[in-house]
């Protein structure tokens, strides 16, 4: 009795290890953990920001459902604001971060400058330090004195100098000008890697056949890294609206005076964390999720890779 | 004429290096200028820098090494406790982050299953999508389980990392399949062939993505000042920024911490650059 017992349970084991074992299980145990990952830490946070933006608490009260109301409020200048700046600031960082880096990594690529490898890395280390590291420059070095750095420069250029982080418009600029810094490099790298794999005989026949340096460029350079361009653009879009912590290193707080450094994403920590408003800043974080998926789907549509890539 | 022609060449060939030169020295120079002004600083009392911000001006009168003692005795050594928190919670993210995502990537780049295309698209959204608008309901459901000014906390949320994922199916898809097969006539199970086979041919993608997440990790910001609440637990990055209070005194801190905490892999990057830059851009499409 007890011999048949333990031969079933060994079958039984056998069973189960040449299941754990066969081609079609194991692929779903590898994979479990971003199952896992993505069912608890994506699907359900971003269902539960749906579910939080449809409700809204006063005091200590519960949350009582109310409807599009927190969506209607968000219909406010601070919002409003914080909006426009991070599209704004998507845009002029997209405008520098696609074409400067390209023009530059073909310089690379050319063979035309002196110590390429040095100044490769140089312009790599700003993508190593830390935002709070390097906002601390920018900070200081933007700084309303009139001999800080900026300022000093300011005067050199016969300008008047500027309390730069106290108005809208030179704030956008120290913004920009930082995150240009921190990614430059990298992009050069993303431009310079993908350069380097167009084959050395389309540049020579275009080369014969009479084209210059610009039509190269334009011709055989430009459509050959279209990939990465499409790459940087999608990377760009994201850093752009979901920058926080630049602004949150240059004022060392999420409100700035004014909203002059408002982001979405500092919107929804704000309201979020310093107001304890959850359901307004769900329905922030549901329309900064609608903003990133249409662009996404614009973008992946017009450049037509959608197919390709999946 | 043959001569002239050429001449004229070589010499517009020249302005156009003495140009490509200059101007990628410029941008190289801008992107180191940081660095020097703030080592600079970090000689100086702090205060100088909060009242006056930073300037061309070098006055090398009180420079001195004081800034760099408060790293040991500024309350208690507190400075290296963060440094401590932000190695911990590094060791705890890549390792995890690499283990997690190394396997399901090799999965989703090596295996046919149903649901494999799938589950690769919705590697590609959360890739997509921004984290900083799931900060509020991570931070409710870190709270939830009681995670909140843990170690666990600051890395629960990201211990699959999808670029990772993404990256090492990139990877895995050009090896050669015919190893698996091998493997499996040899009496090799599916595991055995992984860890056996597999992994160490992938040891050049697991070196990319540990700085690619390294990197991430020791810079994060926005998350760790969520999940950390009090100075002890707090990492290099929340804690430099917390000492930048109006009625703090503790800007000569601040200074030398915020040197300290990128000199070290400033230095390591320049011994390794290749696997560096190749780890920092591994997220990309072209892997």
């Amino acid at each position: 009795m007890t011999g048949k017992a333990s031969g079933r349970t060994a079958h039984a084991q056998r069973g189960l290890a040449q299941f754990l074992n066969s081609k079609n299980v194991v692929p779903y145990i590898f994979a479990a953990p971003f199952i896992v990952f993505f069912l608890i830490f994506f699907l359900y946070p971003i269902l539960y920001t749906g579910q939080m933006s449809l409700f809204s608490q006063r005091g200590f009260a519960p949350p009582q459902f109310s409807g599009f109301f927190n969506y209607q409020q968000l219909n406010n200048d601070y919002f409003l604001t914080a909006c426009k700046i991070s599209a704004q600031y998507t845009l002029l960082t997209c405008l520098i971060l696609i074409p400067v880096p390209l023009v530059l990594a073909n310089m690379l690529n050319s063979g035309s400058v002196k110590q390429a490898g040095v100044m490769k890395s140089a312009l790599f280390i700003p993508a190593l330090t830390s935002v709070v590291m390097a906002g601390l420059f920018f900070r200081y070095a933007f700084s309303a004195n009139q001999d800080a750095i900026f300022n000093a420069v300011m005067r050199f250029l016969g300008l008047p100098p500027q309390d730069w982080l106290a108005q809208q418009g030179t704030t956008m600029f120290v913004l920009v000008v930082f995150c240009c810094w921190k990614w430059m490099g990298v992009n050069v790298v993303y431009y310079y890697s993908a350069l380097q794999s167009i084959p050395a005989d389309l540049f020579e026949s275009a080369r014969i056949d009479g084209a210059n340096a610009f039509k190269q460029f334009i011709y055989i350079t430009i459509p050959s890294v279209r990939q990465t361009i499409i790459y940087v653009l999608t990377i760009s879009i994201y850093g752009g609206f979901s920058m926080f912590a630049e602004s949150f290193t240059l004022f060392n707080s999420a409100r700035t005076p004014g909203d002059i450094g408002a982001t979405v994403v500092s919107y929804i920590y704000s309201q979020g964390f310093n107001r304890n408003n959850f359901g307004l800043a769900s329905a922030a974080g549901i329309v900064l999720l609608l903003i990133v998926l249409i662009i996404n789907i614009i973008q992946l549509y017009f450049t037509k890779s959608f197919s390709k890539e999946v | 004429m043959q001569t002239k022609r050429k001449m004229s060449q070589s010499a517009s060939k020249l302005t156009s290096s003495i140009f490509s030169t200059l101007l990628l020295g410029v941008f190289a120079l801008w992107a180191l200028t940081p660095f020097f002004f703030l080592l600079i600083s970090s000689f100086k009392p702090g205060q100088e820098m909060i009242r006056n911000g930073l300037q061309f001006k070098f006055d090398f009168s009180n420079y001195s090494l004081v800034n760099y003692a408060l790293l040991y005795t500024e309350r208690e050594g507190l400075y290296l406790r963060w440094y401590l928190n932000s190695f911990i919670i590094l060791a705890i993210q890549v390792v995890s982050g690499l283990f997690f995502s190394s396997l399901v990537g090799y999965a989703l780049g090596k295996y046919r299953f149903k649901g494999r295309n799938f589950l690769f698209i919705l590697v590609l959204v959360v890739m997509m999508i921004p984290i900083e608008i799931l900060i509020l309901p991570l931070y409710k459901q870190m709270d939830a389980f009681r995670l909140i000014n843990s170690y666990w906390g600051v890395v629960l949320p990201f211990v699959v990392p999808a670029t990772g994922v993404f990256f090492f199916r990139q990877y895995t898809m050009g090896l050669p399949s015919e190893l698996m097969e091998s493997g499996r006539l040899d009496g090799c199970t599916e595991y055995g062939i992984y860890f056996r086979i597999m992994m160490p041919l992938m040891l050049p993608a697991f070196g990319a993505m540990t700085i690619l997440l390294a990197m991430g990790s020791w810079n994060s910001m926005v998350w760790p000042m969520i999940v950390l609440r009090t100075s002890e637990m707090q990492t290099l990055p929340i804690g430099l920024q917390s000492l930048l209070t109006p009625y703090g005194n503790n800007y000569d801190l601040l200074l030398s911490g915020a040197v300290m905490s990128v000199l070290p892999i400033m230095v390591i990057f320049l011994l390794n650059q290749k696997s560096f830059i190749s780890g920092m851009t591994a997220g990309s499409i072209k892997g």
